[in-house]
């Protein structure tokens, strides 16, 4: 694989579901998606336009029914274990297993990755700390604030030094101020560590506070668009882009 | 250490004074159970005061022949039997419903075929198991150990199979994104999200297998709990009966505290119950 090559490359995705009664229902449909080395890009659109679905997908979870997906110029899915330790995964909700500590689960992709103890212990506390967590290594999650679990969260994907970043509404159900503080954070820790990372999300200021680049999904599953967004933009030319945003979502929805 | 260093100044006097203070707290504490324990025992000891003592025994006579149980050692061998039976049938019972219970988890098909039948199973009572056992098999451990798997097998299963299918696909989405070995998802993932089931499973067979493991005993068995129940009956000794029962009640609760205990071991990660509805 050439520096040059995407390390995400989706190509015509299709992916149907057939429920027990026989009903088909098409989530996504024709999906293209090409993201390149160090890319930060968010993908935005309205609940079920397929926004899971593609997560699923992308992390090998599920197969498509048709088209073909690489990252990395290897299938996630009939390459599942090839991707031991390359996808750092941030969830929707934090997903701590309520029975490990945030240290027992900071660690735990390391565990599965055969490390000694004592690196999985040097590098999870690392983290940790880094992410202002010291002093509440041995808490379990129910002890733990939602922002700090979304923390330990973020601890468990960075700690495996991944090759991609996907966070999947990683911020959405924590409160502005914590989401905001938290997305900084992220952004910050993603861009030192010139990796692609991929941003799902609902939300359009979230999506632009962070990704470099827009790619708005309508439904099926599929680009509606896909932009760079605007760096150093003044208030209103922010507030003008979001608007557009907002217009080619809306005018699917019509359609649709 | 500070309070070590205070007591060992005390004097004697107002440490004995502490220490009933302390006992006092203690018991007040748990005054409601004590006093209905009281109100139960003292309307017992009336009643045998105008009843006869082959129906109602005092509180003494029934003391007396609890008292000559734990003290001699043929006689605790005989609960110690109840006891072994209980535990070996419900040591094979639970081994062989997780297996049933983990491969119903897993595979739909074994799911299929199966749950209805454990369901079915569920539904005899555990009195029919005790006379199907009596007029298949003629030994006395062979009896038990059928009406133990028979009854808590399907229970031990069931209760299992609900564990892993409670196992939420989030935490098995997260984790399969890491890529984990087979082994390890069992270990990270199943095995864990498992032990409050299985904790479960045991709190509600222990009781159900010393009801029918008495039952049993009363047929044909020269040891044990229901055998010597058997004979205080045909003899009428009713202290004997009654402190009999007592003695395996004791058992069982300790065989109780030592799961609550293990629960308190191994569940420390679950947040503190919140009042409940007497609160």
């Amino acid at each position: 694989m050439n520096a040059a090559d995407p390390v995400v490359q989706m190509q015509d995705v299709q992916m149907v579901f057939t429920s027990v009664d026989g009903d088909r229902f098409t989530a996504v449909e024709g999906l293209d998606l090409e993201v390149g080395s160090g890319d930060v890009v968010a993908i935005v659109g309205k609940t079920g336009c397929g926004k899971s679905t593609t997560f699923n997908l992308l992390l090998g979870l599920e197969r498509p029914t048709s088209g073909s997906i690489q990252l990395l110029g290897h299938d996630p899915h009939k390459e599942f274990d090839w991707f031991r330790s390359k996808l750092g995964v941030i969830f929707q909700t934090d997903r701590l297993l309520p029975w490990r500590t945030a240290l027992e689960n900071a660690r735990v992709g390391l565990e599965i990755l055969d490390y000694s103890e004592k690196e999985q212990n040097d590098i999870a506390l690392q983290w940790l700390h880094k992410l202002e967590l010291q002093g509440f290594e041995d808490a379990y999650p129910h002890e733990l604030s939602g922002g700090m679990r979304q923390r330990v969260g973020m601890a468990r994907a960075f700690c495996l030094t991944p090759e991609i970043f996907f966070a999947d509404e990683a911020f959405g159900h924590l409160d502005q101020s914590t989401a905001r503080r938290l997305r900084e954070v992220f952004l910050e820790l993603v861009t030192e560590s010139r990796k692609t990372c991929l941003l799902i999300t609902h939300n359009i200021h979230e999506a632009l506070e962070i990704g470099s680049r827009l790619v708005i999904l309508g439904k099926p599953g599929h680009v509606l668009a896909d932009m760079e967004t605007p760096t150093n933009a003044t208030r209103a030319e922010m507030a003008e882009f979001e608007d557009r945003v907002l217009d080619i979502i809306e005018a699917n929805e019509v359609v649709g | 250490m500070e309070s070590e260093a205070t007591r060992s100044e005390l004097s004697p006097a107002r440490a004995q004074e502490a220490w009933h203070a302390r006992l006092l707290s203690v018991l007040a504490a748990r005054k409601e159970p004590i006093i209905s324990f009281g109100v139960i025992l003292a309307a017992w000891q009336v009643a045998s005061f105008f009843l006869p003592p082959y129906l109602v025994p005092g509180v003494g006579a029934i003391l007396a022949a609890f008292i000559e149980i734990v003290a001699s050692l043929t006689l605790l061998g005989d609960v110690l039997t109840t006891m072994g039976r209980i535990f070996l049938g419900l040591v094979l019972a639970f081994i062989t419903g997780t297996i049933l219970g983990v491969f119903m988890g897993f595979t739909e098909t074994v799911e299929k075929y199966t749950l209805p039948v454990l369901h079915f199973i569920m539904g005899i009572p555990a009195l029919s198991w005790v006379v199907f056992a009596i007029i298949w098999f003629s030994h006395v451990e062979t009896r038990i150990a059928f009406i133990l798997l028979a009854g808590c097998l399907p229970n031990y299963a069931l209760i299992i199979h609900d564990g892993i299918k409670s196992i939420s696909k989030e935490y098995l989405d997260m984790l399969r994104a890491l890529r984990p070995t087979r082994k390890q998802l069992f270990s990270k993932l199943i095995l864990p999200g498992m032990i409050p089931a299985v904790l479960t499973s045991w709190k509600v067979n222990l009781g159900l297998a010393a009801r029918v493991v008495i039952v049993a005993e009363l047929v044909g068995a020269t040891r044990g709990v229901g055998n010597k129940l058997l004979l205080a009956q045909e003899l009428f000794e009713m202290p004997k009966a009654i402190a009999w029962t007592l003695v395996l009640v004791t058992f069982l609760l300790i065989s109780q505290f030592v799961i609550l205990f293990l629960e308190h071991k191994l569940l420390r990660w679950r947040p503190a119950k919140q009042g409940g509805m007497a609160t």
